[in-house]
């Protein structure tokens, strides 16, 4: 299969590897798919509780290059932007700035589905203000 | 030394150039149709082909009346087990089959179930061998064949044809063997395996594409097929068609080569083979071998780098041509059904690499290989979520996943 530029660079040059302490909490995590499907995602974002504005975002990835390459993109986005607007990001858009073949879209979907999970994280964590299970328990 | 580099063995093999010079003549000076019978020009074309059923017959251990050409291993299995399956409808109407077979064999008995046939898929073990007491219980009065290859495509695992052979030549069934991934690679003879029909490719063995053969059995027992062709009678009436002179000469030069040759270049495969697995197993953690490694081919490794993703993987070594089991690669967007067979998991189907070294690859391809392998893997774990959970002890089967 032929990869786009875009992808290439992403997988050539992930942006925002890494994991941050899933304990803290300001930090949200997602965690979306399975290994036996052949990608699992893990996608955390650090939301600075008096703005709301997400100042750091990291992934890791099992998966494609597709998949590598839709997270990695997905942490470029989330930086600077509220937890609102974070919401805001559709899995089309990430389709159209990697130009992914059709068979390539549930990549996508999985990366805005980890976004979703990782803000829901953080906003259950602010709404409780206990200490946070991790999600992958 | 030239990238990409070709470790793809499995899928086909270049020409090789003797092969070449052989075939070369047949295109424009002796070009004659072999079943011409008034002619030079006939009678030197069919000269062609006898030497060609004689180097095919000598390898496998053979005689030249016992050869159908065909186009390729696909069609000598579509030949054999359709071809079997309607000349013995009167005294049967059940085949015994593998799990791990070719789609050539799966699919055309996939077709037979539609046509009042029944099929036993035997599974098969962790080390990819069919249990030879699971076939025993599965032939009944109605079986009529055993159709198990004799080299696996991914795996490469040999399966104990001899005593396949003996457990169905008991009970008076035949034996088919697609030993398209096996010809060549390692000495075989169809009497002392027991082998009633056997099917092979030349592309595989450095010869043309488009032209295989099947060893149909002449004495003990004799067997006969219906054909799935029909016009002209040639091959003894079991194929007809007019005979592809040039890759009859190919694939007869290609068997010759190997038949010479098989000592010394077995030899240097398996060396090469396990140069290249213990470089990987000595610098990563977590590789595993799929399939036994006791009986297998000598140019096949087929291994699961665990956490890593084997089209992610592919990518970072694009100048390396090898296959992988990860569903991402294949058309149906499943993992591959082999390695699920094995029982491993299906993640380590996602996660598997087959390695098919050849004739010509070299010492010095496989050190290269075996270092860009390894420094994609550790950088594809340092992305790699699982690889994280595991190293932080989380048991990643007990992960309550949301699956998609």
């Amino acid at each position: 299969m032929a990869y786009s530029n875009k992808v290439l660079d992403h997988y050539n040059n992930p942006r925002n590897v890494g994991s941050m302490d899933k304990s803290d909490p300001n930090v949200g995590t997602g965690m979306v798919g399975a290994p036996e499907c052949g990608d699992v995602m893990k996608l955390q974002v650090k939301v600075n509780p008096e703005t709301g504005v997400i100042e750091d975002a990291k992934f890791k990835t099992f998966g494609c290059g597709s998949a590598i390459a839709s997270s990695s993109l997905a942490t470029e986005w989330l930086r600077g932007k509220t937890v609102d607007q974070a919401l805001e990001i559709k899995n089309t858009d990430i389709v159209n700035e990697l130009s992914l073949p059709p068979v390539k879209i549930h990549c996508s979907v999985l990366a805005e589905d980890a976004i979703k999970a990782a803000i829901s994280d953080y906003k259950n964590k602010a709404a409780t203000k206990t200490e946070a299970v991790a999600s992958t328990k | 030394m030239k990238l990409p580099i070709y470790m793809d063995y499995h899928a086909t093999t270049p020409m090789d150039p003797r092969v070449f010079e052989a075939i070369k003549p047949y295109f424009m000076e002796t070009f004659g149709n072999s079943a011409s019978r008034n002619h030079s020009f006939g009678w030197q074309a069919e000269e062609a082909v006898e030497k060609s059923r004689k180097q095919i017959a000598d390898l496998i251990g053979a005689t030249t009346k016992e050869i159908v050409f065909t186009s390729g291993a696909t069609e000598s299995n579509n030949l054999a087990l359709k071809g079997v399956a309607e000349m013995y409808a009167e005294k049967g109407n059940h085949i015994i089959t593998a799990a791990t077979e070719h789609k050539a064999i799966l699919d055309t008995c996939k077709r037979l179930e539609k046509h009042g046939i029944r099929v036993t898929y035997l599974p098969v073990q962790a080390n990819g061998l069919v249990d030879l007491d699971m076939l025993k219980d599965a032939i009944t009065d109605k079986t009529i064949l055993v159709s198990i290859m004799y080299a696996n495509n991914e795996i490469g695992v040999l399966q104990n044809m001899a005593e396949i052979g003996k457990i169905a030549k008991a009970k008076g069934v035949l034996v088919h063997s697609d030993a398209t991934q096996a010809v060549g690679k390692v000495p075989m003879n169809v009497i002392k395996d027991n082998i009633d029909l056997m099917s092979m490719s030349g592309h595989k063995i450095y010869g043309p594409k488009g032209v295989g053969a099947l060893y149909v059995r002449r004495k003990s027992p004799r067997v006969q097929i219906t054909a799935q062709m029909d016009g002209g009678g040639h091959e003894r009436g079991m194929r007809s068609g007019t005979l592809n002179v040039p890759g009859i000469v190919g694939l007869g030069e290609a068997c010759a080569l190997c038949q010479a040759e098989m000592p010394e270049e077995s030899k240097r495969m398996a060396y090469l083979r396990d140069k290249l697995r213990s470089k990987l197993e000595s610098q990563l953690d977590e590789v595993y071998v799929n399939g036994t490694m006791e009986h297998r081919v000598p140019n096949n490794l087929n291994i699961s780098f665990a956490y890593v993703e084997g089209e992610s993987l592919l990518m970072g070594i694009n100048d390396i041509a090898v296959s992988s089991g990860s569903a991402c690669t294949s058309a149906t967007l499943e993992p591959s059904y082999v390695l699920k067979a094995l029982g491993a998991g299906d993640d380590l189907a996602h996660s598997s690499i087959r390695f098919g070294l050849g004739r010509f690859n070299t010492e010095e391809e496989v050190d290269y290989v075996a270092d860009k392998v390894i420094d994609v893997v550790k950088k594809l774990r340092e992305l790699s979520p699982l690889y994280e959970m595991a190293k932080e002890g989380v048991d990643l089967t007990k992960v309550q996943w949301s699956a998609h």
